[in-house]
């Protein structure tokens, strides 16, 4: 430990901004009709998803929440009508400019709305946080195209992995398609996004679905219904036109703990209690997680995290 | 060596990248909200110099590299090595190849202290000092009393490198030289 690490590694400004962040998160989404909510950071299921690790809490034999998604999901399957949160959300290992183990997250559900109008809202709020500008909505598809001339759904295997090795150095040990799509999204794409502009990309590859309903586009691919915004190269929010099917649901978690076993990852608990509720009946709706110290990140000019964290993890 | 994971990547840590010994600089954590984690991690090879930019898989690991950084002195050349003792009181001497001392030739002078990294036991590169004092072996006559700013003639040191000096300057005397620039500071002692 040295002297100073007693100390916050933001700013008191940049504390006075998060201050108000939260209280304009809040003036909006009153105006709105949004019911704020809590559900717990300790919930007896982890992450499925193999690129996420909960944080597991041996004493009580739970897990640190990766984001409030199942639970409030199950808020809604009661009939919530639309609600927000403000709440962290823990993943371990993730830790680096834009990351913190221990983060705050917005998400929000919007019943009866699609992932388009859910973009709009998105871009509503922003605008009253950042400012207007011009609003950009890509495919998946076209981003690729336009700054890597190929089509990520139909390019081979090969031509994937010589693009990661260009541009990357990277060397493929195995032949997974989604892990170099996301190398060449986050290292190649993502950094062209979202210049002066507010970039959302959607209809992404039906493997990466997530908890995001499935459709085919007009080129008769399966792609998800899903979006991510950038802003100014910054991946912002992730949201879904949100899976309903209680047998879908319970399908992808199988695929997901199928897949961790391969891998030798930990088994974990997948969430019975979404799948009951999906079950039971989740209005048709429209969710988005936003990544609010990247936010005040943006409306701080900071190109770290810690500038806006008052103790980042090796401080806490 | 032991194996080090990206999340051990520090700055300084030395690791073996298609067989070369690379210095790790700097070590960046990427990851998509939804997908795989990468580590963009930037590296200097020790061999040649240069900075290696490397995306990996986060988790994914290295060998280490046997890269140990010694102070010896230098003792002579044979034509084809350039010895090197230990000063730790072991005599124990490397020979480093005509590669190895190739940035530092200009400033090696016999008893003086180098930075020697070995590899596998074996002499990778030779740094010198910051600063080193030479002789002048060579100049046109000095001007005393020229102190015109900015004036410079050529000089040629004890060592065979030549370096701009200001026209006071004579053969024998003692100068300081920058060897990151090959600028001369000063007349050593004055």
């Amino acid at each position: 430990m040295t002297s100073s690490d007693w100390q916050p590694s933001a700013s008191l400004d940049a504390l006075r901004l998060r201050a108000r962040l939260y209280q304009q998160l809040r003036d909006f989404f009153q105006r709105r009709n949004v019911l704020e909510v809590e559900t717990p950071l300790l919930g007896q299921a982890a992450s499925t998803d193999v690129h996420l690790a909960s944080l597991s809490v041996e004493a009580e034999n739970k897990y640190l929440q990766t984001s409030p998604e199942f639970a409030m999901k199950r808020l809604l399957a009661a009939g919530s009508g639309a609600i927000y949160q403000i709440c962290k959300s823990f993943r371990q290992g993730e830790s680096g400019k834009r990351h913190n183990p221990e983060f705050t997250m917005l998400e929000w559900y919007r019943p009866g709305f699609d992932h388009f109008q859910l973009m709009a809202e998105v871009a509503e709020l922003l605008f009253s946080l950042l400012g207007e500008r011009p609003v950009r909505q890509v495919r998946y598809r076209s981003a690729f195209a336009q700054v890597l001339g190929i089509d990520p759904h139909c390019a081979d295997t090969s031509q994937l992995a010589a693009l990661a090795h260009q541009y990357t150095g990277y060397q493929a040990d195995d032949d997974d398609r989604d892990t170099l799509l996301d190398l060449l999204m986050s290292q190649v794409v993502e950094p062209t996004l979202g210049r002066d502009e507010l970039t959302f990309i959607y209809d992404y590859p039906a493997s990466q679905c997530a908890l995001a309903k499935v459709k085919t586009d007009a080129q008769g691919t399966a792609v998800a219904k899903r979006f991510e915004l950038y802003v100014d190269g910054i991946e912002l929010a992730n949201g879904y036109h949100e899976l309903t099917d209680a047998v879908e649901q319970q399908r992808r978690f199988d695929v997901d703990l199928a897949e961790r076993k391969h891998r030798g990852m930990p088994d974990v608990p997948a969430d019975q209690k979404l799948v009951a509720a999906l079950q039971s009946g989740m209005p048709d709706c429209a969710g988005v997680a936003m990544g609010l110290d990247r936010l005040l990140m943006l409306m701080a000019g900071s190109d770290s995290i810690r500038d806006v964290i008052a103790f980042p993890v090796d401080r806490a | 060596m032991a194996n080090y994971s990206t999340n051990e990547f520090r700055s300084g840590l030395k690791v073996l990248l298609d067989g070369d010994p690379c210095s790790i600089l700097e070590n960046e954590f990427v990851k998509p909200g939804k997908g795989q984690a990468f580590n963009r991690v930037k590296m200097r090879n020790l061999k040649t110099g240069r900075v290696w930019e490397r995306t990996f898989k986060s988790g994914e690991s290295l060998e280490g590299a046997d890269v140990i950084d010694l102070d010896m002195e230098y003792l002579y050349t044979d034509g084809e090595f350039w010895h090197f003792m230990m000063t730790d009181g072991s005599f124990e001497q490397h020979p480093a190849d005509a590669k190895s001392v190739a940035d530092v030739t200009d400033w090696l002078k016999e008893q003086d202290v180098y930075t020697v990294t070995l590899f596998n036991g074996a002499v990778l590169a030779v740094a010198a000092a910051n600063f080193v004092e030479l002789v002048v072996a060579d100049t046109d006559p000095g001007l005393k009393g020229d102190t015109a700013q900015g004036a410079t003639k050529p000089a040629t040191l004890a060592t065979g490198a030549t370096v701009r000096v200001p026209l006071f300057v004579n053969v024998g005397d003692v100068l300081r030289i920058d060897t990151r620039t090959g600028e001369y500071q000063g007349r050593a002692g004055k």
